[in-house]
């Protein structure tokens, strides 16, 4: 193998497997440390800069940096990394004097931000410091988009929402609500400098049944009745209630119909458990309300009698899998189910809408009828109009959208600069030892077995009472510092530098988890079969030194590195260093 | 500031025929200089234990004082230990031998704690033939007390205050060999390869078995003068041959070629393959194995591998003919028989 370039950022950042799998790259062990440190404003404004939202993904985010976290390759459970960020937020002392400053002078450039959801508000967040003048539309009568309309206040309290929008509207920009936009024509009429669309995907997908048509009042689109709901027209549903589907919207549709009425509410779905789309933890807290899952039931007909809507008839499946993985769900022939019901909850899928947009100002639409963006740029055919969010590629998350956000945003500072929007600016990087003695380092490198915490529940009766009031408490401090210490430190990169190494093997012999190998070099295949411990793990890079005085060459499996610093601790000439490698997204706020 | 080595070990680590993995054998976090040879030599210990099955409480390691000797806290954390007086580790040994021979006796030492204040031990205990190995973590410095020349040390070998060392240096291999030892070998810390074979082959030797591995000094005797560095062991080291172990229970697989090893069986039914790299030496030829020590030590070389071994030893507990019981487990009952075979020997005695 050739000799690991580590000039390249992406090769340390790929170790921080967290901060590599958060679509935004917030540095996840940078603000943990900060959390440990009790300094629970910088956390939370390291936070901030990255990720736009942290009290609302503190408590919402889909988390991919958890399945991909280090400590569920070593132990079992990954670090509550999503709760330790709501940490921070509920800690942070008044932060508003750190917030960027907004230059009175405007730069001469307006931009237009069609819906004010997480992708729109974060393109808002970048551009308005550096003197844009902005324009919002949304039709609802308040900022945050689906965070506002789709996630309900026992997951996401309105005064954590409205505090993030509100440092964002409060940066001088000029939103419209309750205006619907129906023709992108018209908003380019008015001379923008560019557009940027993030709508989200607001259709939600529905199910024609036979019976459909008279049980019309009873059967309703998910995303609408939770819109419905969190804009307080619904506040009552039927004391049987059927929910469609096995995603997150279906998870907080029927927790919703248990707060106002619902008595005996059920989830059914077509795939098996396993399959569902859900989040696992958004599933645990379904059951935890006393809501059963029934898995494998197709739904195929909706049964209405004397007019009223009775109930539903399931058919009963089994998935089975084909040699590729595929799935096909087969009829056990068993009679089909019956399931009473007063309402029924459709929540199987949702997606993008764009009668508004019309289809000759330059920007194409493929055979789904969804815009062709470019997915680097978010720059569309028409080079003043960016999609972001949702509404750029389907439906996503909020980080998601965030990630758009920030490079939407650049591209729109490119475009108004005159540079080309291909040139993306590089990120910015730090590597620096982390060393202050003999065995002393700047970060806590002690590691221990120690099992994920636990967040509080608040009483179950009283949540189910109130649709308003939190179900998770949060961790307290003492928790949040014991879950913070769980942090591996990967960010705290093991540095080698072959001219010092003398082959005395120290660090082979104390490496704990026995990362390290001196032998002849060979290509990577076979060069795995041939270290101190098995390396299958192919999604883990090995670091390779270039040749040494005996011929042959440092191999590092990266995939059960520690970080314990143990190596840097043994070697005796410094060929080992921890040095601390903090990557910063190339946002145009950092 | 690391006082304990982490818990968590690598999920896929191999585990042996008594279902344990490495962490088994493993001690507690060295103290010693970062980048010493001796800390390679107990990880060669740990993993030669553990593929060689040997179940933890099977093993007494005994020490007596240096550097060296402080080794056994850093290996077999779960097996007997003893850090006796300077210099006198085998007759703390002995003892113990004598009264439980069934355990595996490791004796680890220094060079001074055995060419210098052990050296009349060092002898004896090689006359006996004790069933037990002996490793010697040779730095040829005194480490413990700022690095002089040991006795082990070269002649002109200088260490970090750069003056050269005039006086002679002991062999352990040679003098060993005079002594009648039935098991020599020497190895290098750095080459772990030739190490681990070497003292599982030393571990099913019946009888006293040496292993004199150089173990360089990173902080005393690490110097470009010096011949006990890395650099220079590296560089000067030749091996005897490559010595492949094969334990009783495992099927012999690797294919190896006719008339290029010898095989040797040893006491416990484990195999032993050498290829023979250096013309010259018989290594089971006791001349033949101390010619070969002295034609390297004129090169300026330094021989490496398996340099003798005795296929037909016979160690302490045959020569005294003892008992196949452990002494520490014969009772009053057994011990003293009563008067009826006091009588009967003192009539024959008549």
């Amino acid at each position: 193998m050739k000799p690991t370039d580590t000039s390249n950022p992406e090769y340390f950042h790929k170790v921080v497997d967290c901060q590599y799998a958060c679509p935004a790259h917030t540095p996840v062990p940078e603000y943990i440390r900060l959390i440990a440190a009790q300094r629970y404003s910088d956390a939370y404004m390291i936070n901030w800069y990255s990720n736009v939202f942290p009290g609302v993904l503190g408590r919402t985010c889909d988390r991919p940096c958890e399945p991909a976290c280090r400590r569920v390759r070593v132990e079992s459970e990954p670090v509550a990394i999503c709760r330790l960020k709501r940490v921070a937020a509920d800690n942070k002392d008044d932060i508003r004097s750190r917030l960027p400053e907004i230059p009175q002078k405007k730069n001469g450039k307006r931009i237009a931000l069609i819906g004010a959801g997480p992708a729109s508000l974060t393109v808002a967040r970048d551009l308005a410091p550096l003197g844009y003048s902005i324009d919002i539309y949304d039709n609802q009568f308040a900022g945050g988009g689906m965070m506002r309309s789709q996630i309900p206040s026992f997951r996401l309290p309105i005064g954590v929402l409205d505090e993030e929008v509100n440092y964002i509207l409060d940066m001088g920009v000029n939103a419209t609500f309750d205006v619907q936009v129906d023709s992108l024509r018209d908003i380019l009429a008015k001379d923008y400098d560019a557009v940027f669309i993030g709508t989200g995907a607001p259709r939600g997908k529905g199910l024609n049944l036979p019976g459909l048509e008279d049980a019309r009042d009873h059967v309703h689109l998910g995303i609408d009745w939770l819109a419905s709901v969190a804009f307080e027209h619904t506040n009552r549903i039927g004391k049987r209630v059927l929910v469609l589907g096995g995603g997150n919207t279906a998870m907080d549709c029927c927790r919703t119909s248990k707060r106002l009425g619902g008595d005996d509410v059920r989830v059914v779905v077509r795939s098996p458990f396993e399959d569902m789309k859900a989040s696992p933890w958004e599933k645990e807290d379904a059951m935890h309300e006393g809501i059963p899952i029934y898995n494998n039931h197709v739904p195929r007909e909706i049964v209405v009698e004397g007019g009223a809507l009775k109930g539903m008839l399931f058919e009963k499946v089994e998935a089975h899998y084909d040699e590729d993985g595929k799935r096909s769900l087969v009829p056990t022939g068993e009679d089909l189910v019956f399931m009473e019901a007063d309402d029924v909850l459709m929540a199987i899928g949702q997606e993008n809408a764009f009668p508004w947009i019309e289809r000759d100002l330059g920007i194409e639409f493929d055979q789904w009828d969804m815009p062709v963006v470019d997915r680097v740029t978010f720059q569309s055919g028409n080079p003043r109009v960016f999609f972001g969010g949702d509404a750029a590629f389907g439906p996503e998350n909020i980080i998601t959208a965030v990630a758009h956000g920030h490079q939407a945003a650049i591209s729109i500072d490119l475009l108004c600069r005159g540079e080309s929007v291909a040139q993306r600016p590089a990120p910015r990087t730090n590597l620096a030892s982390q060393k202050m003695g003999v065995h002393e380092w700047t970060y806590d490198n002690a590691v221990a077995p120690d099992p994920r915490y636990l967040v509080p529940l608040a009483p179950l009766d009283k949540t189910l009472a109130d649709r308003k009031m939190e179900v998770e408490l949060g961790f307290d401090q003492d928790t949040g510092y014991k879950e913070a210490e769980r942090c591996l430190n990967c960010d705290v990169q093991t540095v080698f530098e072959e001219l010092r190494c003398i082959e005395c093997d120290a660090c082979v012999d104390i490496c704990p988890t026995d990362c390290i190998t001196f032998a002849a070099n060979g290509e990577e295949d076979e060069l795995r079969t041939r270290l101190s411990a098995p390396a299958g793990n192919l999604a883990q890079d090995l670091y390779v030194s270039d040749s040494l005085p005996t011929q042959r060459v440092m191999v590092k499996d990266e995939n059960v590195c520690l970080h314990c610093g143990l190596c840097a601790e043994r070697c005796p000439t410094g060929a080992w260093d921890m040095q601390k490698f903090l990557y910063n997204v190339n946002g145009t706020l950092a | 500031m690391s006082y304990q080595i982490p818990k968590f070990r690598h999920p896929e680590l191999p585990v042996n025929e008594l279902g344990y993995t490495r962490a088994a054998y493993e001690g507690a976090i060295s103290t010693l200089c970062a980048g010493c040879g001796h800390d390679s030599i107990s990880g060669a210990i740990v993993r030669a234990c553990h593929e060689l099955s040997i179940e933890p409480h099977k093993i007494a390691k005994l020490s007596g004082i240096g550097c060296s000797s402080k080794t056994p806290t850093y290996f077999l954390g779960n097996s007997h230990g003893f850090n006796s007086v300077h210099g006198r580790m085998p007759s703390v040994v002995t003892g113990a031998a004598m009264a439980n021979r069934e355990l595996l006796y490791l004796g680890v030492s220094g060079d001074g704690d055995t060419a210098s204040i052990g050296m009349g031990q060092f002898a004896h205990v090689i006359r006996r033939n004790l069933n037990m190995v002996y490793i010697v973590m040779n730095n040829g410095c005194y480490g413990l007390t700022k690095g002089q020349d040991s006795a082990t040390a070269d002649e002109g070998s200088a260490s970090k205050k750069g003056d050269a060392n005039p006086f002679s240096a002991i062999d352990l291999c040679g003098a060993a060999l005079q002594l009648g030892a039935t098991f020599v070998a020497r190895s290098f810390s750095g080459d772990k390869e030739q190490l681990i074979p070497l003292i599982k082959a030393a571990m099913s030797h019946r009888g006293f078995a040496l292993i004199d591995v150089i173990s360089p000094c990173v902080t005393f005797n690490n110097t470009p003068a010096s011949t006990k560095s890395y650099e220079f062991v590296r560089e000067h080291a030749e091996a005897t041959g490559t010595v492949d172990f094969v334990p009783m229970r495992k099927e012999i697989t690797t294919r190896y070629t006719a008339g290029a090893a010898h095989e040797v069986t040893m006491h416990d039914g484990s195999v032993l393959h050498l290829y023979k790299d250096a013309d010259k030496l018989d290594p089971f030829d006791r001349r033949s194995a101390m010619l070969a020590l002295m034609d390297h030590q004129n090169d300026g070389t330094v021989l490496t591998g398996l340099i003798y071994l005795d296929k037909d030893s016979r160690d302490l507990h045959e020569v005294l003919e003892t008992t196949q019981r452990p002494l520490n487990q014969l009772d009053e009952t057994d011990l003293c028989p009563g008067n009826r075979m006091l009588m009967n020997i003192n009539a024959s005695l008549r």
